[in-house]
């Protein structure tokens, strides 16, 4: 008598194979990988280059003594950067959204209403493995980078702490990101073409996520807001951490901020999916 | 999305025209090519609206994160002269260019790998008209022009800044006016070239989505004052982009010669000027030369 287990047993053993194929169909395109990610850092060069000039003009008027700018210093805005890149290595879901949508679109989605699979569930074991494996390829490209630009992290490494929070925050960062967009793919129960929409989401994300720049540079009243949303712990929160930028005393707190998030769009996608199922109806063959 | 090809019947009125004329009207043509496209972009006009918007949206968040930027700096660079008006003439340029390129240029490079990897050239080879022409100006992605409208407002918002404020206002005369256009198309020249030259490596190297990549990230640099570059171990980049790529002179040069940055003007600044010139005459030669290459060595894909 013992149902549960073996069927516990099932389940893992069908989630490993998930995993594992997932795993090696990425790994098919590493050279290209490898380099794609050495060319992603390119853009940072003429951020480097504009951040000098705009620190250098502040600095030679004189009258900005700190020389910095929203709490940053040029050389932590280049490490800011750097990092939100490695932040968005966990957090970018690409084409996860318009994955979804596109299943839902073409009919493919009744696969998993029918076979004893999770939608949810086998996305994020996918998404798992290609990230996965796409760390294993980057790291090389990525420890290169870091390691070049070693002299903009000033204050060194941080502490045990702050890196253990850091750990945390890319974690969450890459369930959060994973369930944000998950949620948006499930609008394609009721609306048939969301790439539209999605667009506007990337521009948003990358403006209010804090990719295109650190969020404390924004004017306070709208800084205020933009915190409030939890768009920022897909680039700006872990950056943040490691940089010290989060009071040491506050940094319980907002962990569990962003684990409320985390939680609520975990329900938010499953709820969603659960009432896109109802609605649907199986178009195609 | 998705749209009807309508090539099948562009083909087919070159080659009525060119049984009339050996010569075929390129203008006649090109025009042909641009109602073709905006008849298929109107039949999607919900999207085609949205692709603007969207568009639009990203120039506004440009704008937005410099004008942040100049929340705390008053110019970009010490004593480069680039302060906010003059910044913003200068994206407004950007603008111009970019929207151009990605209006008339980009859909087709894109669709010029495709057409290798897919024997689909074979087709292009045969019509009677310039291949480089009828590759290069096959469609035009009408939606991309809506940032040049966003690049007007801002070209004016800025001039008009700079025209009514208290402490050295400036009024540009025709003459920069008319330079200023000249230099905008030369720099629009340099682009296309490049996008030829790097299109026409497909020929060689089968597929090259890094290679597109790579178009973004070398004309992410063109996108800021050059004088930037110049220090410390930017000083190679600088002068590859200056004399061997050269889009930094791109948006540079048409956009010193309006916001003048600097007044009076350098002697150096001139020398740039002279340069763009001849670099834009270079690489028009210089593509024309890669992609007659790169015809050459095409072997048919297809069957």
């Amino acid at each position: 008598m013992s149902p549960v287990p073996s069927q516990l047993q099932w389940k893992i053993s069908s989630w490993m194979m998930i995993f594992r194929t997932a795993l090696e169909e990425r790994l098919v395109y590493r050279g290209d990988f490898a380099l794609g990610t050495l060319m992603r850092f390119l853009p940072i060069v003429t951020q480097i280059f504009l951040w000098f000039a705009v620190f250098d003009a502040i600095e030679s008027k004189g009258d900005n003594t700190e020389g910095t700018i929203g709490g940053f210093s040029f050389e932590e805005i280049v490490a800011y950067y750097l990092l939100t890149m490695l932040g968005r290595a966990f957090s970018s879901m690409p084409g996860l959204a318009s994955g979804i949508a596109k299943q839902i679109r073409e009919g493919e989605i009744k696969r998993y209403l029918i076979q004893p699979i999770d939608l949810i569930g086998f996305l994020l074991l996918n998404r798992i493995a290609h990230k996965f494996a796409y760390y294993v390829i980057a790291a090389g490209p990525f420890a290169l980078v870091f390691f070049l630009c070693r002299h903009y992290f000033v204050s060194g490494w941080p502490s045990l702490t702050t890196l253990f929070a850091f750990t945390l925050s890319l974690v969450m960062g890459f369930l959060i990101g994973f369930f944000l967009e998950a949620s948006i793919g499930m609008i394609g129960f009721w609306f048939l073409e969301v790439s539209s929409l999605l667009f506007v989401y990337m521009l948003f994300s990358f403006f209010l996520s804090g990719h295109m720049f650190p969020l404390s540079l924004l004017p306070d009243s709208i800084e205020y807001f933009v915190t409030f949303l939890p768009l920022k712990y897909l680039a700006y929160f872990p950056a943040a951490i490691f940089l010290g930028k989060i009071p040491q005393d506050e940094l319980l707190f907002e962990l569990a901020l962003e684990a409320c998030w985390l939680v609520f769009f975990i329900a938010l996608c499953r709820i969603a999916y659960s009432r896109g199922v109802q609605r649907y109806s199986g178009y195609g063959g | 999305m998705e749209y009807n090809d309508t090539a099948g019947t562009v083909g087919e009125e070159i080659q009525t025209m060119s049984l009339k004329d050996p010569h075929p009207n390129y203008l006649k043509v090109f025009l042909t090519f641009a109602k073709n496209s905006l008849i298929r972009d109107m039949t999607f006009r919900t999207n085609f609206v949205l692709q603007c918007v969207s568009s639009v949206g990203w120039t506004l968040m440009n704008v937005g994160f410099y004008l942040i930027l100049f929340q705390y700096t008053d110019t970009i660079g010490a004593e480069s002269g680039w302060d906010r008006d003059k910044f913003f003439l200068f994206l407004a340029t950007t603008w111009f260019i970019n929207s151009i390129v990605q209006a008339f240029f980009m859909p087709n490079a894109e669709e010029f790998s495709e057409l290798i990897r897919t024997g689909g050239l074979d087709f292009a080879l045969l019509k009677p008209i310039d291949t480089q022409f009828l590759i290069s100006f096959r469609k035009v992605d009408w939606s991309s022009l809506s940032n040049f409208g966003a690049g007007i407002v801002i070209a004016i918002i800025s001039l008009h800044n700079l025209a009514h404020r208290e402490n050295t206002p400036m009024i540009p005369g025709w003459h920069e006016i008319a330079l200023y256009l000249i230099f905008v198309i030369l720099g629009i020249v340099i682009m296309y070239s490049l996008m030829i030259c790097l299109s026409a490596t497909s020929v060689w190297l089968g597929r090259n989505q890094t290679l597109y990549n790579f178009w973004f990230y070398i004309t992410n640099f063109s996108r800021y004052p050059m004088e930037m570059y110049d220090r410390g171990w930017g000083r190679p980049l600088y002068g590859i982009f200056t004399f061997i790529i050269p889009v930094l002179l791109v948006v540079n040069v048409p956009a010193r010669i309006l916001a003048r940055p600097i007044d009076p003007r350098t002697t150096g600044e001139w020398f740039f000027v002279a340069w763009a010139f001849v670099a834009a005459c270079g690489s028009v030669i210089f593509s024309r030369w890669i992609f007659h290459r790169a015809l050459s060595s095409y072997r048919s894909a297809s069957s």
